[in-house]
């Protein structure tokens, strides 16, 4: 009964008081009237994080209990959690994240009017994520997975000054929803199929009620959502111009949680992605492809946080390699230690957006003296997602290349050719991103200081801050604590692998120091070594700048967004104005048209009989005319 | 082909000669007097027929009133003397319309009644036809006196010219 | 005799009479035009009653058919109505016609506009 209750409280209490805080007025209320916006949002979260807390300390069974809510016929919707200990420790990192990115965001957007509002849908968000995490039911997952991205929409958006961020958020919004009809397409089939939509019936009977291409079919399906939601190639260009949102909502949804709600899916549907080689072969390319696209994209962006949305891309490449070539475990583990390190980044990045004023690393530098705490945070966070022993990034990452290692002899559910092209994409990705993480290091706080001596205007930042007078300093103590705690699993997240309970929760290898370590770490040298040495030999230079020719197209995202415009979003508009078109011309001239034929067509009868006279007459003699040849013909036929 | 048919055809061709002419000259006032001929040749026609006092009406109250009536109003209306080059309207309807109604109905009629031969009736003589008038349609006669009456009445009012000045006082 | 003659000279009078009506402008011509269809129908009349009496010889016809015992002569009394109908007809036409010509100083009859109500009458 208590379970049920906390169960079901996980993801009900934010929900509610982010309802609650809707209520709330919006507007410029001050100080005073955000504290009860700010009480609810920090509530929601916490009580959450207890909750979890909690149900993880003190429950040893999952949590598994449904009551059916609707009936389709033979199909039942349920209601219900259940919540294994990979979905707690999920719920843990959410919660975590939440939290401080509530705190945070108290002080990231302490002048900005709207933030009751902001804080209500971030709370809102967290209780649907959660749903998602906990639910026991595809439909649940599908409202939960909805009202994620319809918080997401609404919190992209949030700035309206930005002339980027409605644009962003309907984009965000767009590509999104096409990955979700083929979710929403692939869950009706499994649901209909399985005669049921709770999860473990739909785990336990789908496989038997479909062919194997059937069941391919509805997972490929579900992996378009996958792909939508998650980022992936090709459903990834809304999330590097998703940047145009508050940076705290960065961090949440786009690096922490909803992006890993996908990567979360499979997981829960691993035993189905298991049965389907080919499935999983297509999830396999997909996150080869995305890996490599994210981590060179991140190579030449300017803009600060584009590096780390294109990483965040690059990263989940890792998590959905790992799912394809078999090894949910560790797919899982590095979406726990990505959503530590990533998170931290991104309030970390804040942090350096509010003391510099601007977003592009052209104009950051030097800036190690001014914000030491700051700068300690990127190193835990970009030392995390290089793969940097001892650091968490580093143990996800190993568990990663060793199963796709692994897959390479064929054994797993997947094939043996997608484990090596998931490997070897990994290996590369070591490279790249090492390389691309120490230079945004070495650009952003090594060298000249550029934001005081170029002319510099303001590109897109968010919140708007006015360059503060004096020399750059720490965020405020709001700010700062936030990225403090979460410096914490960012660095040692990877070593509680070592322990048995998590292991055996989780369900991982424990992890192994042996020869095959010395590849991923010779090529993070290589990557940062390469990096370092390009700044070492022109200080104060972009190192981008050997990328030459290519650097255009990566900064680009390879124009993917051009292809996208080119093959979806031109047609779409052209079909939607020839539908416009048709409607206005054919379907309202035809109801129209009724309207005037009618009135014309008695005007016209109205000009008969106002004919003259000499007209008349001829009508009247023709008409007789014609009657008597008539009767004539028709008595001569009879 | 008997001495009637020969004078139907001959009076039949005067009649539609003539009534042709009514219709396609350009004099007003010739039109009247080819209405003339054409009423006389009727009249004819029918004495040819048998029916002597339709004739000799005809001849007194057609060819003798009517015709002058016309005449007198074509007189009132200031017509012109000599050929008016306006007075026709658009030929094609008229043509194709009276065309057929008159070609039609010559083609019905002579297919009803191809080459038969009727003896000549006795004639249809004043006493004869007064016995007819005022034994089995009296009734009508009297209503026809009645429209006479009131088509007498009608047309004085109707010409009085003070009528357009009453109706302008009262509007 | 053949009745066909007089028949299809009524019918070609008839034909020229709507003729004449369609094509004239003058309303007095319209009124002679009229007054060769009423002819024309008249000689139709004429002709029709010669030809029935003359396919009625000798055959008994019922008592009401000859009130007076005599053969009757309906289609010369119709001839006869006509002609006074035809009377009746041209005076007051021509009544109208002249107070018309006191209106507009003409009378063609394609200029008679018959749709607009507030007419004034007058000199």
């Amino acid at each position: 009964m208590i379970t049920q209750i906390l169960g079901t409280a996980l993801f009900g209490v934010p929900v509610l008081l982010g309802l609650a805080g809707l209520l709330l007025p919006a507007g410029d209320a001050g100080r005073s009237g955000r504290r009860p916006a700010a009480a609810l949002g920090i509530l929601g979260a916490a009580l959450a994080l207890a909750d979890v807390v909690f149900l993880l300390a003190a429950t040893d069974k999952p949590i598994d209990h449904s009551v059916e809510v609707a009936r389709f016929g033979d199909l039942a919707v349920t209601f219900g959690v259940s919540l294994g200990p990979a979905a707690l420790y999920v719920a843990l990192a959410v919660t975590v994240v939440a939290l401080a990115v509530q705190v945070y965001s108290v002080g990231y957007l302490h002048d900005d009017p709207r933030y009751a509002p902001y804080a209500a849908q971030v709370g809102i968000f967290t209780g649907a994520m959660l749903l998602v995490v906990s639910a026991n039911d595809l439909i649940m997952l599908l409202v939960g997975w909805e009202v994620m991205g319809l918080c997401s929409y609404l919190l992209i958006g949030h700035d309206r000054r930005l002339p980027e961020a409605p644009r962003a958020a309907v984009k965000a919004f767009l590509v999104t929803r096409v990955g979700d009809v083929g979710f929403l397409l692939g869950i009706a089939l499994l649901g209909v199929s399985a005669g049921s939509f709770r999860i473990a019936d739909v785990l336990a009977n789908a496989p038997s009620h479909l062919t194997i291409a059937g069941l391919t079919v509805a997972l490929l399906l579900i992996l378009a959502g996958v792909a939508g939601k998650s980022a992936q190639f090709p459903l990834h260009t809304w999330l590097p111009d998703a940047m145009a949102g508050p940076t705290p909502i960065s961090a949440l949804i786009h690096a922490a949680t909803m992006v890993a709600a996908g990567v979360y899916v499979v997981f829960r549907l691993f035993p189905l992605f298991a049965r389907s080689p080919g499935a999983l072969a297509v999830l396999g390319v997909m996150a080869a492809i995305t890996l490599l696209l994210g981590a060179l994209a991140a190579t030449a962006q300017d803009d600060l946080k584009r590096v780390l949305a294109w990483s965040t891309v690059s990263q989940i490449g890792y998590m959905t390699g790992a799912l394809a070539v078999g090894a949910p475990a560790a797919a899982l583990f590095h979406l726990l230690t990505h959503a530590a390190f990533k998170a931290l980044l991104f309030l970390a990045a804040g942090g350096v957006i509010h003391a510099v004023g601007t977003n592009l690393m052209s104009r950051m530098g030097g800036l190690r003296t001014h914000l030491p705490a700051t700068f300690w945070a990127f190193v835990v966070g970009l030392g995390a997602l290089a793969g940097l022993p001892p650091l968490a990034g580093f143990w996800s990452k190993e568990n990663v290349l060793v199963a796709a290692a692994h897959a390479t002899e064929g054994e797993g559910p997947a094939p043996a050719w997608v484990g090596w092209v998931v490997w070897l994409a990994g290996l590369l990705g070591v490279a790249i991103t090492a390389w691309y993480a120490t230079r945004l290091l070495l650009r952003t706080f090594f060298g000249p200081e550029r934001s005081r001596t170029e002319q510099w205007h303001v590109g897109f930042d968010d919140a708007r801050y006015e360059r503060e007078h004096g020399a750059p300093h720490d965020p405020p103590r709001l700010m700062r604590w936030p990225v403090q705690v979460l410096a914490v699993p960012a660095a040692l997240l990877g070593l509680v692998a070592f322990l048995p309970g998590f292991r055996s929760a989780l369900e991982l290898e424990p992890p192994h120091l042996e020869i095959s370590i010395v590849l991923p770490l010779l090529l993070l040298a290589l990557g940062a070594g390469s990096a370092w040495w390009l700044w070492h030999t022109a200080p104060g230079v972009d190192p981008a700048r050997a990328l030459g020719r290519w650097r255009p197209l990566f900064a680009a995202g390879f124009r993917l967004d051009d292809v996208q415009d080119r093959l979806v979003v031109r047609p779409v508009r052209a079909l939607a104005a020839a539908l416009r078109l048709v409607d206005e011309r054919v379907v309202d001239a035809a109801v129209e048209g009724a309207g005037t034929s009618t009135s014309r067509l008695g005007q016209t009868l109205a000009n008969a009989h106002r004919a003259a006279l000499p007209r008349a007459a001829v009508a009247v003699f023709a008409g007789a005319l014609v009657l008597g040849v008539v009767a004539a013909i028709y008595g001569a036929a009879s | 082909m008997t001495v009637a048919d020969v004078l139907l055809l001959a009076l039949g061709a005067v009649a539609v000669g003539s009534g042709a002419a009514v219709v396609t000259s350009d004099h007003l006032v010739r039109s009247g007097l080819y209405l003339v001929v054409s009423l006389g040749a009727m009249a004819g026609l029918y004495l040819v027929l048998g029916a002597e006092l339709v004739a000799w009406v005809q001849v007194l109250v057609y060819v003798g009133a009517v015709v002058v009536l016309l005449l007198f109003a074509v007189m009132l209306t200031r017509a012109p003397i000599g050929p008016s080059p306006d007075l026709d309207r658009p030929a094609w309807p008229a043509l194709i319309v009276g065309g057929g109604v008159g070609l039609g109905l010559a083609a019905l009629l002579a297919d009803a009644f191809r080459w038969t031969l009727y003896d000549r009736p006795e004639p249809g003589t004043t006493e004869r036809m007064g016995t007819q008038i005022f034994g089995q349609w009296v009734l009508p006669f009297e209503v026809l006196s009645i429209l006479l009456l009131s088509a007498l009445v009608g047309a004085i009012v109707l010409s009085r010219p003070d009528i357009g000045a009453r109706t302008g006082e009262e509007a | 005799m053949h009745a066909v003659i007089p028949y299809v000279t009524g019918a070609l009078l008839f034909g020229l009479g709507v003729y004449g009506v369609l094509r004239r402008r003058n309303a007095i011509l319209v009124l002679m035009a009229v007054e060769l269809m009423l002819n024309a129908v008249n000689l139709i009349f004429v002709t029709a009653d010669a030809a029935v009496r003359a396919t009625l010889v000798g055959v008994q016809v019922e008592a009401w058919a000859y009130p007076n015992g005599r053969p009757a002569h309906s289609g010369g009394v119709f001839a006869l109505f006509v002609i006074v109908l035809a009377a009746a007809e041209v005076g007051v036409g021509l009544a109208i016609v002249l107070q018309y010509y006191r209106m507009r100083r003409a009378v063609h009859v394609d200029e008679v506009a018959l749709h607009h109500e507030d007419e004034q009458v007058g000199r």
